[in-house]
């Protein structure tokens, strides 16, 4: 069995703080990671390949220095590597993201393609559904549990938000993980050596065969008009007082506001 | 593509189990005030099985004109493609300038799968839609992460799709005495394509808590840390009791020690009670853009320059494993 996993390098957005003068936002010091749906597809598909001898792809789309995830990911077990990088597929929405991976994607073989269910950086949750509509495969999305039959036909346990589903799919497919899926292993030391060893693939826009209309800003519908840091209403009081008398003070003030 | 054929504002309709989602009704709302400063029709599409009259009547009755039926057995239940060969076929025959679906689980399966067959963009969990001066949708949402807001615009493409998440846009009162029409409508399915098999859909307890409906949210963060912690916070929510809710930001969420159906959030729910205690809770953009509509905010936390305080109504420094349980004490007696 033949499984490429997709993942993306976001910043770990939970860190970033807004400069409240400025109303910028500080960056610094904000490391990048993989995103953590990704990282828990990754561990599905490495399940996958200590259970089947299932052979792991992992291919991003992004900065040269996304080098950094896919090294991760190879230290964690996977066979094989693929930077999709080129300015030309710089600036793009998820349509255009989703073009770019799918024509990457139909260079390999695959009997399955697995995403993470969305980024943090975006939350979107759309680029794996587009991939499975580009490749013309049925896509199951919300993805927490994944027996395989060893022969073809995946089951699979779905969230939802009154509970879950159980759905059978045949391979090849697409499927999006939730993080919570799999506590994802660790890099082992063997694994980071052997990864010295290990080469990522680079691949550029000229690999894709796909027009240069349907990638980056080019191949993107929607377009950032403005952005901009939220208004922040104006503070009420704050008290720095004990415990005690913190208590009376709420209590007071729910009363004035008919609360309680 | 000529974009002056495409016209009027199409809401997805979410029904499950025939049960009309609350969310359909708010992008209907919605809906209503696009169409309006567009002097356009507002038109449903509901798809399902032996669909009930009085389901088209509340659409028309929460501001749609025309409802569209697709009544199949294939459509009983939401399945990618099924929903997708009928919404296609409706988007391509009409040719609507805007379509809004509910950012459920349900509509971020087909959202996206729409926009790459219609080739169109899609706007993930949009806080904000209006009409532009030139007649374009602005679709604002959180960026990166939440940190920031984008004002996001579809010029070249039609229909301009946007995802909103429940709880974000508000329902008009029911209108009985509204007129509209309902149009029925057949598809011819390509079942060649029908590749994913439901076996069975399992409901679990996790449906019984609902902190959006919740009058009182008693929410914690990092500052209440632990298990433990949320049990002092549990139990101020039983001695308030009525409609009293714990609930939670990411990180502990993030942590294990607290549900995802509890978060409170960017990519949690979005809460409007009338109070909003937060406790130990910092306060990040993505949590505030889940909770700043609450009626009243009181905020714990040791932190003086925490972010939430910014937002706060009232705002205590203080140790909040002090705090709730005192608090508690004076509302048991």
């Amino acid at each position: 069995m033949k499984i490429i996993v997709c993942i993306k390098q976001v910043p770990n957005t939970t860190e970033i703080k807004i400069n409240p003068a400025t109303g910028t936002l500080i960056r610094d010091g904000v490391v990048s990671i993989m995103n953590p749906d990704d990282k828990g597809g990754l561990e599905e598909a490495l399940k996958l390949r200590d259970k089947y001898n299932a052979h792991v792809t992992v291919i991003t789309m992004g900065l040269p220095q996304a080098d950094d995830i896919l090294r991760e990911a190879l230290a964690m077990g996977a066979d094989r590597a693929i930077l999709l990088t080129d300015r030309k597929l710089g600036g793009a929405d998820t349509l255009a993201t989703s073009n770019a991976l799918a024509a990457a994607l139909r260079q390999l073989e695959f009997d399955l393609i697995i995403t993470g269910r969305q980024a943090i950086d975006g939350d979107t949750a759309q680029v794996g559904p587009q991939i499975a509509e580009h490749l013309d495969l049925p896509q199951v999305t919300y993805l927490e549990n994944l027996e395989y039959d060893g022969e073809k036909t995946f089951t699979i346990k779905k969230s939802t938000e009154e509970g879950y589903q159980i759905l059978e799919v045949d391979a090849p497919c697409v499927v999006t993980v939730l993080a919570s899926a799999n506590k994802a292993r660790y890099m082992s030391v063997r694994g980071i050596v052997e990864t010295y060893d290990k080469q990522v693939e680079i691949w550029g826009f000229d690999k894709l065969g796909i027009e240069e209309e349907k990638v980056g800003l080019k191949g993107s519908p929607t377009k950032v008009h403005k952005a901009f840091t939220r208004g922040i209403k104006a503070a009420g009081e704050v008290y720095e007082v004990d415990a005690e008398e913190a208590v009376g003070i709420i209590i007071s003030k729910l009363k004035e506001k008919y609360i309680i | 593509m000529n974009i002056s054929e495409y016209k009027d504002v199409y809401v997805f309709v979410e029904q499950r189990e025939g049960k009309i989602q609350n969310v359909a009704l708010e992008l209907l709302g919605k809906a209503r005030d696009l169409a309006d400063s567009l002097n356009e029709k507002v038109v449903a599409i509901l798809l399902g099985y032996n669909i009930d009259d009085n389901n088209t009547k509340e659409l028309i009755a929460y501001g749609a004109d025309i409802v569209i039926c697709g009544d199949d057995k294939e459509l009983e239940y939401y399945n990618t493609e099924p929903y997708t060969q009928a919404i296609c076929k409706i988007i391509s025959e009409r040719k609507p300038s805007i379509v809004l679906i509910g950012a459920t689980t349900i509509g971020r399966d087909l959202g996206p799968r729409l926009s790459a067959r219609l080739a169109t963009g899609l706007t993930a969990d949009c806080t904000k839609l209006e009409i532009s001066e030139t007649r374009e949708l602005l679709m604002t949402r959180p960026a990166f992460g939440g940190n920031l807001m984008a004002t996001i615009l579809c010029t070249a493409h039609r229909p301009q799709m946007s995802t909103v998440r429940p709880g974000v846009m508000r329902a008009r009162e029911k209108d009985d005495s509204r007129k509209g029409e309902t149009e029925k409508i057949s598809v011819n399915f390509d079942k060649s394509k029908f590749r994913v098999r439901l076996v069975k859909t399992v409901k679990e307890k996790k449906d019984m808590i609902d902190i959006t409906e919740a009058k009182i949210l008693i929410s914690g963060g990092r500052g209440v840390g632990t298990e433990k912690g949320f049990d002092e916070l549990r139990a101020l929510a039983a001695a308030i009791g009525g409609k009293t809710e714990v609930s939670s930001s990411r990180a502990m969420v993030d942590a294990g020690v607290m549900e995802h159906a509890r978060q409170v959030g960017q990519t949690g729910k979005t809460v409007r009670p009338n109070l909003y205690l937060a406790c130990g809770i910092s306060g990040a953009i993505q949590h505030l853009a889940g909770m700043e509509e609450s009626e009243f905010i009181i905020a714990i936390n040791k932190d003086k320059y925490a972010p939430i305080f910014q937002v706060a109504d009232l705002g205590i420094v203080g140790d909040v494993h002090k705090i709730i349980p005192l608090l508690t004490e004076r509302f048991s007696k």
